[in-house]
């Protein structure tokens, strides 16, 4: 048996190590990893406590991300609770193997640490490899912070193993303004997260030789798009579990977590829509133009995958511009936050301005500074009545400013 | 919010420093944050950490700081980085060196109109002694706590225990003495 880990009340971690310390805590059967920066720590942690007797699972160290995610794969059809990690490269190797394991229904947690993808090669953080995930079948949580890579790495075992759900579930952070940024955490013991995680439940275990399944069958177009639409309906229904399993966690720990998180909303006339750390940062700028008498607020899908239209469309229903931040390159289209969130508006009787920034590509940064000036663009559309500056704009670029798109108004 | 910027090379501890502060700090009830910038990523290459101090949750994730106080842990580093970056009226400078406060002085124009701010103490010599090897994040952090006041040097060595609980005695001992003498000696 497993020896307990001794936890205070609080912690100074940074999202790695708060992540490494939820799989322990998760009890994982099987984690089968293939370590890249900037999520190598959370490989390197669990590897420790394993070596020190505090994991009673299996880890099994691969030779490339294709083939951790494949051993996931085995491991979760076999019957038992699996996660694993990575980061960029190593997600975009896993990519041909995360559409098998959510269309073999298999309820791996993998934690993604945030990174841009090559070329050029570079590790900061961006969301390259998050938006490559987008329509792999996952589901797809974000977290702002070290704690919440703790917190929503505990719910993503609850949620993907839940027998109305039997899908797998990313949780994401930002590669080193959270994974290696270490702030006070508040973990459970032990005990309270297992208990709040809970045994595994096996669905068609393969190792179940008293009821023989098969895998990874082939269909063609005789059945192929009929488990496709079934998967699909699997994800949408999927939000009245996590909206259930947050609002558990939040009876536990006093940290109450949405899929659409809103700040300052009630009365907001501008807003941002973001995903990561620059959530919390857009938070202090709204804060600090509130004290200026600009009434700025901030929405943020926690839960990235199923994307949360209807919920977008009840945060954003009385503002007047939007803008959304995309942290990707959106190679020749809007940025996909600005596309899913104007698809949502779209349908409402208020159709705000919407606007799209690209920014902190490769890890660049986002200042306060820049998320008040992005506010305060918001408003001079709202002033002016339409929008007074391209749809489509690079925050935080050097050299000459760089934009697409005009609003048609004739 | 308090804000501190470390200067080092990648190898001297700045963020194992920088983390045990966090861990010290967030035993007296406060929210922190520890992070660092890597440059290039190699041993002996110049790199940054930071600290966020406050009391209230630290939700600015920017890597932009103004700081309050400037910890510089290898002694070539005040003469080729831009140690004044960002600064404030009031930033606070503590460097590692061995030279007296007013021969450094002399060599960093930047620090002449700083000149009451800056703080110097031999952390390399001072690891050397106690630690036996040029690791002089855990001096600095002796230095630190008298120029802030933000602790009790009796408390600080309490808590640093336990941080480094983890290792043998001997190295414990060894650190306890860095911080100490560091704390007596700088000026």
């Amino acid at each position: 048996m497993a020896q307990k880990y001794d936890i205070k009340e609080t912690e100074v971690w940074d999202g790695n190590y708060a992540a490494s310390q939820a799989l322990r805590q998760a009890r994982v059967d099987v984690v089968a990893a293939y370590p890249i920066t900037p999520s190598t720590p959370i490989v390197e942690n669990y590897g420790n406590y394993v070596a020190n007797g505090y994991v009673d699972g299996e880890f099994v160290m691969v030779e490339s991300e294709h083939a951790a995610m494949s051993g996931c794969v085995g491991a979760a059809a076999s019957g038992g609770r699996v996660a694993t990690a990575t980061s960029s490269q190593g997600f975009a190797l896993m990519a041909e193997v995360l559409y098998q394991a959510s269309g073999m229904r298999l309820p791996i947690v993998l934690t993604v640490v945030n990174r841009a993808l090559a070329s050029p090669l570079n590790v900061r953080g961006d969301h390259s490899d998050m938006y490559l995930g987008r329509d792999s079948g996952w589901i797809q949580i974000d977290a702002f912070n070290a704690e919440e890579a703790y917190d929503m790495t505990l719910c993503a075992f609850r949620i993907g193993e839940h027998l109305n759900v039997r899908l797998p579930v990313m949780v994401h952070q930002d590669g080193f303004i959270t994974s290696h940024t270490a702030q006070n955490v508040h973990p459970l013991s032990d005990d309270d997260a297992y208990q709040f995680v809970g045994d595994y439940k096996g669905v068609d275990d393969m190792l179940d030789f008293s009821r023989p399944v098969t895998y990874g069958a082939q269909t063609e177009e005789d059945w192929h798009y009929e488990h496709k639409a079934k998967q699909h309906k699997a994800l949408m229904d999927s939000r009245a579990v996590i909206d259930e399993i947050f609002e558990e966690y939040g009876k536990l720990t006093g940290r109450n977590y949405k899929r659409v998180e809103s700040y300052m909303m009630e009365d907001a006339e501008v807003a941002i829509v973001a995903l990561g750390t620059t959530v919390e940062t857009c938070r202090v700028a709204a804060e600090e133009l509130r004290a200026e008498g600009i009434k700025a607020g901030v929405v943020a899908p926690r839960c990235f995958r199923p994307f949360p239209f209807d919920n977008i469309r009840e945060a954003l229903k009385n503002v007047k511009a939007v803008a959304c931040l995309d942290r990707s390159s959106p190679g020749g289209a809007m940025g996909a936050l600005f596309n899913e969130v104007s698809a949502a508006l779209y349908t409402t009787e208020a159709r705000p301005l919407v606007t799209n920034f690209i920014y902190g590509l490769g890890g660049r940064d986002f200042s306060i500074k820049e998320a008040k000036r992005i506010f305060m663009e918001q408003k001079a559309h709202v002033d002016a009545g339409h929008i007074t500056t391209p749809i489509q704009q690079f925050s935080g670029l050097r050299g000459p400013k760089l934009g697409f798109f005009e609003t048609k108004r004739s | 919010m308090i804000e501190i910027r470390w200067h080092s090379r990648a190898g001297q501890g700045a963020v194992t420093g920088a983390k045990g502060l966090g861990d010290v700090v967030s035993t007296t009830g406060k929210e922190v944050q520890a992070f660092a910038l890597y440059g290039s990523a190699k041993r002996g290459a110049a790199m940054r950490a930071y600290n966020r101090i406050d009391d209230k949750q630290i939700i600015n994730h920017e890597k932009f700081m103004l700081p309050d106080y400037v910890l510089v842990i290898d002694p070539a580093l005040a003469f080729t980085d831009n140690i004044t970056e960002n600064d404030k009226e009031a930033t606070k400078y503590i460097i590692t060196t061995h030279l007296d406060k007013e021969s450094l002085i002399k060599e960093i124009p930047a620090l002449q109109e700083r000149a009451d701010r800056v703080f110097v103490v031999d952390c390399m010599q001072i690891s050397l002694d106690t630690i036996g090897r040029a690791v002089p994040n855990a001096p600095m952090l002796g230095a630190f706590v008298k120029i802030s006041g933000m602790f009790e040097l009796d408390y600080f060595l309490e808590s640093m225990k336990r941080v480094l609980s983890k290792f043998p005695q001997k190295i414990i001992d060894a650190n306890m003495d860095a911080i100490t003498r560091a704390y007596n000696e700088v000026k």
